[in-house]
């Protein structure tokens, strides 16, 4: 039988989550994946919501979550066509090449 | 009433100003004339008025009040005229004259285009109307108002032809020399209101009439002393004394009729008048009344010695007036105030027949100024020629035209007021104004004509008419038309009688003049014994002296006008040749003396070299240049170079800021949480 999971355990996993979500934005070579690992950071943070409404009985934080949800849907949609807008430009998907955002 | 009459002109000018354009010559001259008339006959009425006022305190006055000016603190100015004696006289002399002008005027512009035309004549009448709120004004910043007025119309009219550069150099020049004086007539002001916490005349002639006569017994003098000197530096700007006399000269580049306006019967007699304004604050000043004496009696020897060589005839009869100004001015500064006011309104009339005379003959020859060129004209111009005599007579001081009254009481308040020194070189000045007068008349009217040859100047001059200059030919020259003789006619009346006003006793007259200023130079309610006091020395003196002193002094000055005359008739008109060999022995003081001391010269290479030297090369390329420009680019500079570092921030990547931010993130929060 495993131990009833603790407040501190939500947490710690939901920092587990955003550490990988994080280093997959910085480390991978490739805009999708970097997209998916912003995904992976908005549902850890999603979850630190629920777990301390849950534990605090509290409801302002799932209120927050459904809001984090449909704004990382329209972020999904509209990365996307941007994503795609950038391939037919470059042909590649490398974030390091679109370096034209500066002087 | 008063109000009309700095009014009338005004609307005059208002009208020519506006639709001035549109209207014939012969509206816009009859109506700025018509104006100028109209203010003369109310100014005639509200004189009669005043005469038969019954006398308060011995003092006749007409005060109007219209609204308060200025209102702060302790300082209320009234927008006040005041007619008394002293203006009253003023004002007559300023509409009276100046209609005259206006007249001659509409004769003399008549070759200008319309609009010109327009624009003279509302010049002429802004003038006008500048100048009597000036003699009306109640109180100083009043009297400041006209002050500057007439400044500027002056300026206007000097540089009435701008397109000739002479001419707008020379109205630059005069509104600059100007604005030296009317810097000392302001603090002047400033200082008086300090001391004494008004600015209205009589006021400040009642609260110094209180003060002992004697500066050493009373604490405030030094600042009386130096106010009365302040507004004398503005006196000696706006009346050409030395050292501020370098701008009439050139004024003559305007037009005749406004040199005998503004040039020698009004404006420049502004300064007399502000001193006779102030007559109280100037006789509690004896130190200042001894600066004016001597000031005024070297500026007429000064200007005397150079008009006895100069070759345009403008030019003489312009060191002329400077020279007759300081004659008044030696009148106020000996304390003989209605001297000073009688000579004022006597030179009015000569001196703006002889300028007319001038114009007239000016403009007979087209535009020729040059009396070297000129010569026999007496047969072709008789009326110019009989009114130029009798103007040069009334200026030479023979009796009994108007000049000889005036300038003999000057002469004998200043020896009478035991000012020996400055009495000699006045009736040394008064031989050469004989003498140079004299000379004018005869190279311009006597001999054959020298005409032809037009020289460089005269080609300069003959500009302004735009009239064929080539061909001079006897049959050409006409005489003054109607207009202008008119007004030559009633000047040279008023030459020959304006002086029996001024009768001195000694002649079997009452100086009816006099006794008629004399309330205006004291304050309101003082005693007699207040009475400036130099007048009261004078008044002993004179009773002391005797009547048979003052008669040889009159024949002696008379003599020596006489003998100037004489001088001319021998050197310049029997034996030409003279002349010629004199200025050859001398030749180094007749270049001086072509050359005017040099005194422009002086002041170019003391006063205006180093103002550009110092303008071009320290502010100019080190303050603005340097100083201001090198912050502002400095700025930008500091800022590029910062930039240039920063910007390598900057990369691109979006994956280098999404770090920066991450990194910023931990910091910030790690900071709290560990704090």
């Amino acid at each position: 039988m495993l131990p009833e999971p603790t407040l501190n355990s939500y947490l710690m996993l939901s920092a587990v989550l955003f550490a990988i979500g994080t280093a997959g934005v910085f480390l991978r070579r490739n805009i999708i994946t970097i997209l998916l690992s912003v995904e992976v950071m908005l549902n850890a943070v999603n979850l630190t919501f629920i777990a301390v409404d849950r534990f605090r009985g509290l409801v302002d934080g799932q209120i927050m979550v459904f809001f984090v949800i449909t704004v990382a849907a329209a972020e999904a949609a509209v990365g996307l066509a941007i994503v795609i807008a950038l391939f037919r430009h470059k042909e590649t998907l490398t974030p390091d090449v679109f370096t034209s955002l500066k002087w | 009433m008063l109000y009309l009459i700095p009014l009338l002109p005004f609307v005059g000018f208002l009208v020519n100003a506006a639709i001035g354009k549109r209207l014939s010559k012969t509206m816009s001259g009859l109506l700025a004339t018509g104006v100028m008339a109209a203010s003369f006959g109310i100014a005639a009425m509200s004189v009669w008025t005043l005469v038969g006022q019954t006398p308060v305190d011995g003092v006749r006055a007409i005060e109007q009040s219209y609204y308060t000016w200025l209102s702060s603190g302790s300082l209320h100015i009234p927008l006040a005229f005041r007619l008394d004696p002293l203006s009253s006289l003023m004002v007559l002399v300023i509409t009276g004259i100046g209609t005259l002008i206006h007249l001659y005027s509409t004769a003399y512009m008549h070759d200008e285009t319309d609009a010109e035309y327009a624009r003279y004549f509302s010049y002429l009448n802004l003038f006008a109307a500048f100048m009597l709120v000036l003699v009306l004004g109640s109180s100083f910043p009043v009297m400041f108002i006209g002050w500057e007025g007439v400044g500027l119309c002056s300026y206007l009219l000097i540089g009435f032809w701008f397109k000739k550069p002479s001419a707008s150099e020379a109205g630059k020049k005069a509104f600059i020399v100007n604005r030296v004086g009317d810097f000392g007539f302001i603090l002047g002001m400033l200082a008086l209101f300090w001391a004494f916490g008004t600015l209205d005349f009589q006021e400040l002639a009642s609260k110094v009439a209180l003060l002992p006569n004697d500066p050493a017994m009373w604490a405030g003098s030094t600042v009386l002393t130096a106010a009365t000197l302040l507004l004398f530096l503005g006196a000696t700007g706006k009346s050409a004394q030395l050292p501020l006399y370098v701008w009439l000269p050139d004024a003559m580049e305007g037009p005749t009729p406004v040199s005998a306006l503004i040039h020698a019967a009004t404006m420049v007699t502004a300064g007399v008048y502000m001193i006779g304004r102030n007559a109280v604050l100037f006789s509690h000043a004896p130190f200042t009344l001894e600066i004016v004496a001597i000031v005024g009696v070297v500026t007429a020897l000064f200007a005397g010695t150079i008009g006895l060589v100069q070759n345009d005839i403008k030019r003489v009869l312009a060191y002329s007036t400077v020279s007759q100004l300081g004659y008044m001015f030696l009148a106020m500064g000996v304390g003989a105030f209605a001297g000073g006011i009688f000579h004022l309104y006597t030179h009015a009339f000569f001196k703006a027949l002889l300028f007319l005379g001038s114009g007239a003959v000016i403009h007979a020859l087209h535009g020729e100024q040059d009396i070297r060129n000129m010569g026999g004209l007496r047969k072709h111009l008789p009326i110019t020629f009989y009114t130029f005599l009798i103007g040069t007579i009334a200026i030479a001081g023979i009796p009994p035209l108007a000049g000889f009254f005036s300038k003999d009481e000057i002469l004998w308040k200043t020896y009478s007021s035991d000012h020996k020194v400055l009495w000699f070189v006045a009736v040394v000045a008064a031989f050469l104004t004989a003498t140079y007068m004299f000379r004018l008349l005869y190279l311009t009217f006597f001999g054959v004509r020298r005409s032809a040859a037009p020289s460089t100047e005269h080609a300069a001059h003959s500009t302004q008419h735009q009239a064929p200059s080539t061909h001079h030919g006897e049959a050409h020259l006409h005489d003054a038309p109607g207009p202008m003789a008119i007004a030559l006619i009633v000047l040279a009346i008023g030459s020959v009688l304006a002086g029996f006003v001024g009768v001195p006793h000694v002649l079997g007259g009452n100086n009816q003049i006099e006794a008629f200023l004399e309330p205006s130079f004291r304050a309101i309610g003082a005693v007699a014994e207040a009475a400036p006091a130099v007048e009261a020395t004078a008044e002993a003196t004179a009773e002391h002296g005797g009547a048979g002193l003052e008669f040889g002094l009159m024949a002696f000055s008379t003599l020596v006008a006489l003998a100037g005359i004489g001088l001319a008739t021998v050197v310049f008109l029997r034996r030409p040749q003279i002349a010629d060999r004199m200025a050859g022995q001398f030749a180094g003081v007749h270049r001086l003396l072509l050359g005017k001391y040099y005194v422009d010269e002086l002041y170019d290479a003391t006063i205006v070299q180093p103002i550009k030297r110092v303008s071009s090369g320290l502010l100019w390329r080190g303050v603005d240049a340097g100083v201001i420009d090198g912050t502002v680019n400095g700025v930008g500079l500091v800022v590029r170079g910062w930039s240039a570092v920063l910007r390598r921030l900057q990369t691109g990547s979006v994956r280098a800021y999404a770090m920066s931010f991450f990194v910023g993130v931990v910091t910030i929060v790690g900071y709290y949480l560990w704090r």
